[in-house]
């Protein structure tokens, strides 16, 4: 098999392990990344929530904040760990679309293949 | 390391969307010339693989998380132009998508993930593995150490950019109106964690997979997409 194939399963690899990024720290009781705090958070760190945080914080709605549904508030780490694999796929899908047209976009021009 | 909306204010903000903009630019110009169609797919590659190494969070326990970003991987491989690229798509799609970053700060985190840790990470590889052989081990350890540098180096800038917004943007109380710790505490804080464990992350998969690539397809790592072309035309 080619390098290159045993590559992108590799990536496939990746996408499915996914959740132990998210089980791993749940497990170890580790939080946020540092200066990635949620309001509460925030509040609960400094004693107050910074105006202009609060006023840019909900700018942007993200389909699937967090790598998860939106309905799943506090769900269990199982369900939570499918909709992370989901993410992954969907996430590793467009990026490859997007990288895709880009670089044939940034190719197509005067490069061709012959050589 | 995805600064989140709200944590940056409106000076910062911009400043680093005028400032990652020449390099979007010229990593297109320079793809433009160099990119052949057929190494497309390993970009696509190299930012799905950026995309997904990005959402295995590192817990230190008890305290905070962190993850290793790939950057440094992928200009090894492709070049640190196309790196740039491939790790702006993975970021901008971790903002659009997935709330990984805030949309204010998609300048910011591109700059610091997308410019300042695959040229820096790039940089260091070079200098470790100059003119040795495609085989040698300079080119694993140069490409480890590479991983670890580009990485601080992103923390590092990521922090100063934390830790300037309470001097810029106060209110009458004294109150941050953004990210509230100064440089004093952003700066050992970010640091630290890289230093001691996300850097180590960093280096140990970028070494790895370089590794394994040198035992498996040398041709796959010897030259960056902007060496390519002017090694085929010279053929």
């Amino acid at each position: 098999m080619k390098v290159t194939s045993k590559l992108w399963i590799g990536l496939l690899a990746l996408a499915l392990l996914s959740p132990l990024g998210l089980i791993l720290p749940a497990r170890f009781g580790a939080g946020s990344a540092w200066g990635e705090w949620s309001g509460e958070e925030i509040r609960k760190l400094v004693g107050y929530l910074p105006s202009g945080m609060s006023r840019l914080a909900g700018l942007w709605k993200a389909p699937l904040p967090d790598y998860s549904f939106r309905s799943q508030g506090s769900a269990s780490i199982g369900s939570l760990s499918i909709s992370y694999i989901i993410s992954a796929a969907v996430g590793v899908g467009i990026v490859i679309l997007i990288a895709i047209l880009l670089g044939k976009a940034l190719a197509g021009r005067g490069n061709s293949d012959a050589s | 390391m995805h600064i989140p909306d709200g944590y940056l204010g409106p000076q910062t903000y911009g400043a680093a969307y005028l400032a990652v903009a020449p390099f979007w630019a010229l990593a297109s110009r320079r793809l433009n010339k160099t990119l052949r169609s057929r190494q497309v797919p390993l970009v696509a590659l190299g930012a799905a693989f950026s995309f997904v190494i990005m959402m295995f969070n590192v817990p230190i326990p008890g305290g905070t998380t962190g993850h290793a970003v790939g950057a440094v991987l992928v200009a090894v491989l492709l070049g640190p132009w196309a790196a740039c690229i491939a790790v702006s798509v993975a970021l901008i799609v971790q903002a659009l998508l997935f709330g990984d970053g805030g949309i204010t700060c998609i300048g910011a985190n591109c700059l610091n993930m997308a410019v300042i840790m695959p040229f820096v990470g790039y940089g260091v590889y070079r200098l470790v593995s100059a003119r040795s052989d495609a085989t040698s081990r300079r080119r694993w350890i140069g490409a480890a150490l590479g991983g670890y540098v580009g990485l601080n180096a992103a923390a590092l800038t990521t922090a100063v950019m934390f830790g300037i917004q309470p001097v810029l943007a106060h209110d009458a109380a004294g109150h941050a109106l953004y990210a509230p710790y100064p440089l004093k505490i952003a700066v050992p804080a970010m640091a630290l964690e890289h230093l001691l464990v996300f850097g180590i992350v960093e280096a140990v998969l970028t070494g790895l997979v370089v590794a394994y690539l040198q035992r498996t397809d040398v041709s796959l790592l010897y030259r960056a997409v902007s060496e390519t072309k002017q090694r085929s035309a010279a053929l």
